[in-house]
């Protein structure tokens, strides 16, 4: 098992209001088989024992799924291997000697909160505009009397895979979060169960995404070369088209 | 302290019809008037609220995480049970009550269970309504796996991604209702504390996670849906901000904790690779469905897997239980993995790991067939062992993964304190001893879709719950308790971290509170876990300030609880002088190691009072006998 040394340069900052900045820390004995966020984890053991403030960064499942994890490594949402999510990376990506430069994802509607953690709660609130089929408790009826297509299901389910990370928005240059929203949607409106809601869907999510001070999507598709789940701009694509149709 | 089931009486298929028809209801208007908290947004806290909210209570909610949509819940993989018959294999409602009591190993009540398995074909009609991409036949309809512990295949899933599809639709059903103004999401809170006013639950005390503020929330009834506690082992399949902390504070104050001991050991995650390992990951059970589980039968035998010949593999599982093969129950199936592990035949550099290969399937069905089903977790599998498991066989080892025992519930849900209910994972209520595979997703979600709106109508529409205020001293003094712990915590300065006590009391539990336990074992542990527990509050060192977002603050309360809970699950497995699902003591096992059971002493639920702690923890145990009308209590046999 080969061990190695790591430079890092990671963005601290107090809180909202601080003007942050990157400071230099030094890792010796990284393991390879280590996760990345275990190796913050030991960055973290060492300061603490230095009686310093540890470095504050979201997670929870450690898994890829919860979406917690967003941080920005080397200027690339989630680092460098694709379709992972960097609680999924692995030390084994780097070499004895590589400096990692970590930092929050940057957007202004994910302000900081400190550290590495940033507040997307922009996100819940462009689904609670309309990411959802309105169906009450009990309102459902027998599960096999619709039947879906294979097809059909298996790309819903491809959109509905979304994790909400927000690594969209941090790799946008006009920190778009279209990918996010257009996912929400193209998951809802392709299935029966949410076609009668569609374009009302469509227009509240796009307008409270706009409200929310994201920005517009030029077709730059740095979302989807960072997205942990492989989510399509095709999804864009569709967006667009439904909206236009809504309010025309 | 008086726990009363109230189960209804009459047949077994008509208590809970017979519930519906006499439940007490609350007009529409009233309900306007009435607050209710629901702590937890997973499965059950998340359905619950929006399903509360759609009757028209005032609902709010909390959650550790950013966002109500990253609770545990979603990390679930394999899927969910319900009784449809879809292949008309046979199964009904009494098909699957009778499998999950049977899988518990008879330590759960029939009346939860079999409502349970009443409840479980709704949801599935509920989530596929809400936009749930559930797994589809060609022809459109959907489609079924088989799970563990069941010889008909009843498990609705979405890929490997089961739970995150169902927290989906039940998060956006209750983003629905934030949206209609009947529920307030509160993201980055922490309940520290329940507030008790005569005798009843009558709201919560939180941490502001992000300028950590301690605030006081008033209410006519507390709806805990906090998940499991399996964390206590610091390493589990569980998500790194599940905890006890909720639980155990009510706990504190008044609520029974059951079955503390029954937790679920699951044979399926990628064995622990180093010390710096922080969580374990689950590869889903319904792999064995097309996996062989095996070792080399000789344990000098160092080839590689693909250059031992069938004849020198030891297919264990399929050997020891023909009928049942690699499909037999989690418990059996860890305990057997221990049981070829000990005995020297285990594989890897550590020796603490099994085979499940896939070399069969592939050549039966082919690479990309396999693909389908369990692509996502191949790549999971490759992404964190550098192996690809379609050419040689995964290396897989039990881990911690689900906790059957939590608080005392009745058949209302709610526990032995009026107005706190309790839902999920963290109750005790359907799963008895042993948990099967796909049931925590359908518990979670027949809890708080199809049972909390009824319940907690009924207990609101009964009770006098006069109008309480938050200066009132309960608020003030459970404030400033939570407000002292953490100050505490802070002012120790010493020199060892929280994740170092943490992981030195995993050790603690895993080695002798886990896959296998004895008198002797637990009672060292019980010392064990004082000692650690006494020097952690006066050697901890945690970082920073109060005031502002700290994890390691938060870590360290979670730690100071789960040294409490640590002795109380030693307890509980001292008390038990039996082998029962999970629980699996030394002293009681046949000669093949099969469980012994002891019906006549043990068939009760262990329901713990809390006196006090200082130092020592003082508790009392009572119990709830369990009666048997409908079912004959069996020696399982997976033969
Ligand atoms: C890897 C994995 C795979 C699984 N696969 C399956 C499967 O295929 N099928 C199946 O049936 N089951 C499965 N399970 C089990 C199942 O996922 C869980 O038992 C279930 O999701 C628990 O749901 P819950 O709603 O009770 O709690 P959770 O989903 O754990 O939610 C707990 C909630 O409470 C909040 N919370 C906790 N403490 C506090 C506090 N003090 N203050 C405020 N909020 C708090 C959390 O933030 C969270 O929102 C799996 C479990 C794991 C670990
Ligand atoms: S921590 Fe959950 S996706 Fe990374």
């Amino acid at each position: 098992m080969s061990t190695m040394t790591i430079n890092l340069k990671i963005w601290r900052q107090k809180n909202t209001e601080a003007k942050g900045e990157f400071q230099v820390y030094k890792l010796n004995d990284v393991n390879e088989h280590m996760s990345f966020l275990e190796m913050l984890d030991v960055l973290n053991e060492n300061l603490i024992k230095e009686g310093k403030d540890p470095v504050e960064f979201d997670y929870d499942c450690r898994e890829g799924i919860c979406g917690s994890c967003n941080l920005v490594v080397n200027g690339r949402a989630h680092g460098p291997k694709r379709l992972t999510a960097v609680c999924q990376l692995h030390m084994r990506t780097y070499s004895d000697g590589d400096t990692i430069v970590i930092e929050p994802p940057r957007a202004a509607a994910f302000p900081v909160i400190k550290d590495l953690v940033v507040d997307r709660s922009a996100f819940d609130r462009i689904i609670e505009a309309g990411g959802y089929v309105s169906v009450k408790t009990g309102a459902a009826p027998e599960a096999n009397l619709i039947p879906v297509q294979e097809e059909v299901a298996n790309q819903a389910f491809d959109y509905a895979t979304c994790i909400g990370c927000g690594a969209c928005v941090a790799a946008c240059p006009n920190s778009s979060a279209s990918l996010f929203t257009a996912s929400k949607l193209a998951h809802l409106n392709r299935l029966p169960q949410g076609k009668p809601e569609r374009e009302k869907r469509t227009v509240a999510m796009v307008q409270q995404m706009e409200a929310e001070g994201f920005g517009d999507c030029s077709n730059y598709a740095e979302c989807e070369a960072v997205c942990p789940v492989g989510i399509s701009i095709s999804s864009i694509a569709e967006m667009r088209k439904n909206y236009l149709k809504a309010i025309f | 302290m008086k726990l009363d089931p109230k189960v209804p009486s009459g047949p077994l298929e008509t208590k809970w019809s017979n519930y519906l028809r006499d439940v007490k209801l609350v007009s529409p208007n009233n309900k306007r008037k009435h607050k209710i908290i629901v702590v937890g947004t997973g499965l059950a806290g998340a359905s619950a609220a929006a399903s509360l909210a759609e009757l028209g209570y005032n609902v709010q909610t909390f959650c550790i995480t950013d966002s109500a949509r990253r609770a545990h819940s979603i990390a679930a993989q394999g899927g969910i049970n319900a009784a449809k018959n879809y292949q008309n294999d046979g199964d009904s409602v009494w098909r699957l009550f009778y499998d999950t009591i049977k899988g518990g190993d008879y330590r759960s009540r029939e009346s939860n269970v079999y409502r349970l398995a009443e409840n479980s074909n709704q949801i599935i009609d509920q989530a596929v309504a809400q936009g749930v991409p559930f797994g589809r036949d060609y022809g459109g309809l959907l489609d079924n796996r088989s799970f563990g512990g069941a010889q008909v295949s009843r498990t609705f899933y979405s890929r490997g991604q089961t739970g995150q599809q169902l927290l989906l639709g039940a998060y956006q059903a209750m983003m629905r209702m934030v949206h209609a103004g009947k529920i307030e999401s509160y993201v980055r809170h922490e309940m520290l504390d329940l507030v008790v006013i005569d005798g009843k639950a009558r709201g919560i005390i939180t941490r502001d996670l992000v300028d950590g503020s301690i605030n006081k929330w008033e209410a006519d009834a507390v709806i805990l849906c906090t998940g499991g506690y399996g964390n206590v082992f610091y390493l589990s399949t569980n998500a790194k901000n599940s905890n006890v902390t909720a639980a155990w504070r009510c706990h504190k104050r008044g609520a029974a904790f059951a079955n503390p001991c029954f937790v679920q050991i699951h044979p399926t995650c990628i064995p622990v690779s180093g010390d710096y390992q922080s969580k374990l990951t689950l590869m889903s059970e319904s792999l064995r469905n097309d996996g062989r589980v095996w070792v080399p039968r000789d344990p000098e035998d160092s080839r590689p897997p693909n250059e031992i010949p069938e004849e020198d593999r030891y297919y264990y599982l399929e050997e020891r239980y023909p009928s049942f093969g690699n499909l037999v129950p989690r418990d059996v199936a860890s305990r057997n993995a221990k049981l070829v592990t000990d005995d020297g035949m285990g594989v890897g550099d550590s020796g603490l790991a099994v085979y499940l290969d896939f070399r069969d399937a592939i050549k039966r069905d082919g690479k990309d067939a396999i693909k389908a089903k369990y692509g996502n977790l191949f790549d999971m599998y490759e992404n964190i062992t550098d192996d690809n498991p379609y050419e040689v066989p995964m290396r897989i080892f039990p881990a911690v993964h689900y906790t059957m025992g939590g608080l005392w519930v009745d058949y209302n849900l709610m526990s032995n304190i009026p107005g706190l209910f309790v839902a999920g994972e963290a109750n005790f209520s359907d799963h008895g001893a042993n948990r099967l595979g796909a049931s925590a997703l359908m518990q979670g979600l027949s809890d708080g879709y199809f049972i909390i709106p009824y319940t907690v109508g009924d207990y609101i529409a009964g009770e006098e719950l006069p109008k309480v205020s938050k200066d009132h001293e309960a608020f003030d003094e459970a404030a400033k308790d939570s407000q002292e712990q953490l100050d505490k915590l802070l002012n120790v300065k010493g020199d060892k971290t929280v994740i170092e006590f943490h992981r030195e009391l995993g050790k603690i539990m895993w080695d002798k509170v886990g896959i296998s336990r004895s008198k002797e074992g637990l009672e060292q542990a019980i010392e064990e876990i004082r000692s650690l527990r006494e020097e952690f509050w006066q050697n901890v060192r945690v970082p920073g300030d109060a005031n502002y977002y700290n994890k390691y603050l938060e870590f360290a309360a979670r730690v100071a609880d789960y040294f409490e809970l640590a002795e109380l699950m030693a307890l509980d497995a001292l008390d038990r002088d039996e082998s029962c699902g999970c629980h699996l003591r030394d002293e009681f096992q046949t000669e093949e190691g099969e469980a012994i059971r002891n019906d006549e002493k043990y068939a009760y639920v262990s329901a713990w009072e809390f006196l006090d702690v200082n130092g020592k923890l003082e508790t009392k145990l009572h119990k709830e006998d369990l009666n048997f009308e409908f079912v004959e209590l069996k020696q399982r046999s997976y033969k």
